[in-house]
């Protein structure tokens, strides 16, 4: 048997990692947290600071 | 110099992939990086040399993988440029994951972001590019420049780092409040 809670607030068995819904079978938590982390950036919107860019490349294209 | 060149259909089809690709850049780089004003930089320039070398790029290939190796190559050389920024990014990196410690809940993605920043560079790079970005072992190694076994052998070491980390991690966290509550 497990011993109880000390008293200083043990949580207990708790399931460390990501909330259910982002586990896929067999993939531990962090994984899916990985690629949300990753598609989090590759859906934002370019920045601004993106501008100069996009001209340059539009310039070059069209010289 | 010809005052008149006209577009070709080739850097037409160029330009548009190379579009494509920019915000998987943006990502890869924010991951190796931690930084995202410093990321996006990295991207810009990156983009900047795979559009004046866009002669060596074969039509058809893989994009992501030719300017994924561009970016980090750069990302490389940078680096090792000023080695004074990353003294710099230590103490932040510090500051980033005792304030993970604090944070309510099981799993942010900021704890994931601290703990993607404290992998070794070369195992955080092997799972950005095979863990998060989905490429094939294969690609991955061509990208790092490494044999393929080795990218394994990093993909897997960071794999085992993460779930050692994160599951610490929010223990510590546990830990930490209930200390603060008792």
């Amino acid at each position: 048997m497990l011993s109880q809670p000390n008293g200083r607030g043990d949580p207990g068995k708790q399931t460390p990692g990501l909330p259910p819904e982002i586990r896929k079978d067999g993939e531990p938590g962090w994984a899916g947290g990985l690629r949300k982390l990753y598609n989090s950036v590759v859906e934002e919107p370019l920045p601004d600071s993106f501008k100069d860019l996009l001209k340059k490349l539009d310039d070059d294209g069209d010289a | 110099m010809p005052d008149r060149i006209s577009p070709s259909a080739a850097d037409e089809g160029f330009r548009k992939e190379l579009l494509t690709v920019l915000p998987h850049l943006r990502a890869f780089a924010r991951g190796l990086s931690g930084r995202a004003d410093f990321a996006d930089d990295l991207v810009q320039e990156a983009a900047i040399k795979a559009w004046t070398a866009r002669e060596r790029y074969q039509a058809g290939t893989n994009m992501r993988a030719w300017t994924f190796a561009i970016l980090r190559n750069h990302y490389l050389s940078e680096l090792r440029r000023s080695k004074r920024q990353t003294d710099v990014d230590e103490g932040v990196l510090e500051k980033m994951l005792v304030m993970d410690a604090d944070q309510e809940g099981p799993l942010h993605l900021d704890d994931m972001e601290a703990a993607l920043q404290k992998l070794a560079p070369e195992r955080r790079e092997a799972v950005l590019l095979v863990g998060a970005s989905g490429f094939s072992y294969e690609e991955a190694a061509e990208i790092a420049g490494c044999p393929i076994g080795t990218m394994k052998s990093r993909v897997a070491r960071a794999r085992a780092d993460l779930a050692r980390m994160l599951d610490g991690e929010v223990d510590d966290a546990l830990d930490i409040k209930a200390r603060k509550a008792g």
